[in-house]
């Protein structure tokens, strides 16, 4: 297979899954938010800073209020990682690869490309915004679908699932920082700063709640943990869930597979197992009461850019000027 | 109310389909036969019908508009063109025995030039020609051959003999076209396949395959083929993918391809470097190499033509055989086929005066009101006089350019193109059409039955190209 080829499949892998789980943090956002007692100004700013975006989003806005921060991730062309943007670098992987997926894929990509670009507007104000994101994420989910019911198991159908569950596990230590972000603000401002160990804020079961809703995660994760929704066990789940598709030690398992089923993959592979061990073994009650979760995640993301580069490096095309 | 070909009036042309008012040639009965079963509202809904395949097929050509590019919908018309089985035979060997003397011809001028010594065409002609590459001088690719894959362009006139309009012997396009309206006419018209005794098309693919196989200097029975393609913004970038798809070859671009370190090309695949054997490019020469070629390119790839020149990998076409297809090398073709096959040319060319000479460029000048002017380096129909349309201003302007440069022009008589019935706004009315089959020359020759006929959708209108509002017909040869 053509190197070439590898990293466009791979790229429509990830963008798609891009389109989705910026659908799903859109969502999420909006849903605490209505959770929440009172209007709270400085969240949605909180959410530019999680997704690293802060330096482009200041460029654009003066304000980080929710009309403009919700623009900036759906609608905005000079965001690379607006919805608008990711389906867009997803239609041009799957023009070029269409002789690689299945015909209704390409389809399917196309048909979502075009809904996308004529009802973005409308998501805009909340009251459009939850049957766009809905349709956005089921036509993902459909795509996703129909790939795993009709695409043979070979290096291209890899690639799409290593950029798939990468930037999968990605997205999803994101929308836990949004979580912990949003709860933790509430639980230090109730206590006046001072938060004693075992508190519980009246709203946290709430906000992790929307959190897991967001990944389609409630209902499994009750069939796992029967009783109250709160931070341990919600931040256990979806770092270190090894069943629930998107939780991040599922992913990192998910890439492994793919990447094992390559040529030439020991490095990428390697890397990938150091950070699976990581992720699995780390005491997640000490993560959020000593080290910080911010801390943990970051550095987490810094090692899904390090997966990323291997696989770029290992099969790839040079990225050397032709002169 | 059923359709009537009563009132079909192709006037003074040629028509494909019916001879006289309401009479169908032979091979067309069966379709003008079936049309009159129909509705002219049945008619409609079929092209409609027929319309809505090719866009769930997906086949598309590429536009620019505005700078960006956009995918149309490839324009189909459902009526076949019909051809006599006995009529395309010699067709097919006029086709074949102009391809054999054309590679004849190429290899002649880049190696020994005995054409030119023995006075049958003259050297600067050719060596001056833009088409000329010198680095090909010396090259002597496997059987003989530079030209792999034609596409020639037919008309016909008013009796229906066939002509040879031009020879596309670089990157010619739109076989896949061709295979692909018989997919679509096999949907609208399934009921006519049970009838009618048509020659398949659709093994084209394979023999394209066998072709460029045939030039592997491996001798393996599945060498590594690529289509080399400049990439998603071509206008044929769905041909490209569409022959590489249906070969099962590798479709690549510039980048992927590196010359290595022992001269020989590899594509970067993820498992490492992978020999090339044989590179179907649909690029220009002047784009294959920025070491010998355009610096500026980015399409290509660095060292290319060493490899070539050195016999480590194929080119199909080879770089240089568009040194054959120019207009004033056109000329000579009858003078070619005499020379190198010592045979009397099967098809004719149009009649075409070489203002160069003294005695034609007399006749012309003195004829410029019927004549259609042509400079020999242009294409496109860029620069021309349509002298039976043009203004005594006009011809008096052309008169002075080729008095001053007399070897840049050549004219034609007008020529007239064939009609078929076309499905139009209001019915079934004649259209001018024009045909282009493929002819291969490798290890074996092959010769498309039939071809892709582009139709002239606008009434009276010559002009055939789809980016000019063009359309196209699926084209039977019928036994």
């Amino acid at each position: 297979m053509l190197s070439r080829v590898a990293e466009r499949v791979y790229w429509l892998g990830r963008y798609l899954e891009r389109v989705e789980n910026t659908a799903r943090l859109i969502n999420v956002y909006g849903n605490v938010l209505l959770d929440l007692p009172r209007p709270a100004k400085l969240v949605w700013e909180s959410l530019v800073a999680i997704t690293g975006s802060h330096e482009a989003f200041s460029e654009r806005y003066t304000r980080a209020d929710e009309r403009n921060v919700v623009k900036f991730y759906l609608a905005d062309r000079s965001n690379p990682t607006s919805i608008l943007n990711s389906i867009g670098g997803a239609r041009e992987n799957a023009r070029t690869v269409r002789e690689i997926v299945p015909a209704n894929t390409w389809e399917a990509v196309n048909d979502l490309y075009l809904y996308i670009h004529e009802h973005v507007d409308s998501a805009l104000k909340r009251r459009g915004r939850d049957v766009f994101l809905t349709h956005v994420i089921n036509s993902c989910q459909f795509i996703v679908g129909s790939l795993a019911g009709t695409m043979s198991r070979d290096a291209a159908y890899q690639f799409l699932r290593a950029g798939r569950y990468l930037e999968r596990g990605d997205m999803t230590s994101r929308i836990v920082d949004v979580g912990a972000a949003n709860v933790f603000p509430w639980v230090s401002w109730m206590h006046g700063g001072n938060v004693p160990e075992g508190t519980q804020s009246p709203y946290e079961s709430i906000l992790w709640m929307s959190v897991l809703r967001s990944l389609s995660a409630l209902q499994m994760y009750r069939r796992l943990v029967p009783v109250r929704v709160r931070a341990n066990e919600v931040v256990a789940f979806l770092l270190q869930d090894e069943a629930f598709p998107r939780a991040i030690v599922h992913c990192l398992k998910e890439v492994q597979a793919s990447l094992d089923a390559l040529p030439r993959d020991d490095v990428p592979v390697a890397r990938t197992l150091s950070v699976l061990r990581r992720v699995r073994d780390v005491d997640v009650k000490a993560v959020l009461v000593k080290e910080g979760l911010f801390d943990f995640i970051d550095q987490l993301q810094i090692e899904f850019s390090a997966i990323h580069s291997a696989v770029e490096e290992t099969w790839f095309l040079p990225r050397v000027s032709r002169e | 109310m059923k359709f009537s070909w009563q009132h079909y009036d192709p006037d003074k042309f040629y028509d494909e389909l019916i001879s006289s008012r309401g009479h169908a040639r032979g091979p067309g009965r069966a379709v003008a036969k079936h049309i009159r079963s129909l509705t002219t509202e049945e008619i409609r809904e079929r092209q409609i019908a027929a319309e809505l395949a090719v866009k769930t097929m997906g086949i598309t050509f590429t536009v620019y508009t505005h700078g960006t590019n956009i995918d149309r919908a490839w324009p189909y018309d459902i009526i076949p063109r019909t051809i006599a089985g006995r009529d395309w035979d010699r067709v097919e060997a006029g086709l074949t025995q102009r391809l054999v003397a054309l590679n004849h011809f190429i290899d002649d001028v880049y190696n020994a030039q005995k054409v030119f010594k023995d006075g049958v065409v003259p050297a600067d002609l050719i060596l001056e020609s833009t088409n000329y590459r010198k680095a090909c001088r010396g090259i002597r690719p496997k059987f003989g051959v530079w030209a792999h894959i034609c596409g020639s362009d037919l008309i016909r006139d008013q009796n229906g003999e066939f002509y040879v309009l031009e020879d596309n012997l670089r990157v010619p396009s739109g076989v896949s076209y061709m295979l692909e309206n018989r997919k679509v006419t096999k949907r609208v018209f399934p009921e006519l396949f049970e009838s009618e005794n048509m020659r398949p098309i659709g093994e084209y693919t394979s023999h394209l395959f066998d072709t460029l196989a045939s030039l592997s200097p491996r001798p393996l029975d599945y060498p590594e083929v690529v289509v080399l393609t400049p990439g998603i913004y071509n206008s044929a970038y769905f041909e490209h993918s569409y022959l590489a798809q249906q070969m099962g070859a590798e479709l690549v671009e510039g980048s992927d391809l590196v010359v290595g370190d022992d001269g020989f090309l590899y594509m970067r695949t993820i498992a490492g470097l992978e020999r090339v054997d044989v590179v179907y490019r649909r690029i220009d020469d002047m784009f294959l190499d920025p070491d010998v070629f355009n610096p500026d390119s980015h399409l290509g790839v660095r060292g290319l033509m060493r490899a070539w020149q050195e016999g480590k990998v194929a080119l199909a076409n080879a770089p240089g055989a568009g040194v054959a297809d120019d207009k004033a090398v056109y000329t000579y073709v009858p003078d070619i086929i005499r020379y190198y096959l010592g045979e009397e040319p099967i098809l004719r060319n149009v009649e075409t005066y070489r203002c160069g000479e003294k005695s034609m460029r007399d006749h012309v000048l003195q004829h410029l009101d019927r004549l259609v002017v042509k400079p020999v380096n242009e294409s496109g129909g860029y620069g021309m006089l349509m002298g039976p349309t043009a203004s005594t201003k006009e011809r008096r302007e052309f008169a002075r350019r080729i008095r001053n440069n007399p070897r840049n022009y050549v004219a034609q008589p007008l020529i007239s193109l064939s009609t078929c019935p076309t499905v139009c706004g209001n019915g079934i009315e004649p259209r001018h059409v024009d045909l282009r089959p493929f002819i291969l020359q490798g290890a074996n020759r092959y010769v498309t039955p039939g071809g892709l006929t582009r139709v002239a959708l606008v009434k009276n209108s010559f002009v055939v190209n789809s980016s000019q509002g063009g359309g196209s017909k699926d084209t039977w040869i019928v036994d």
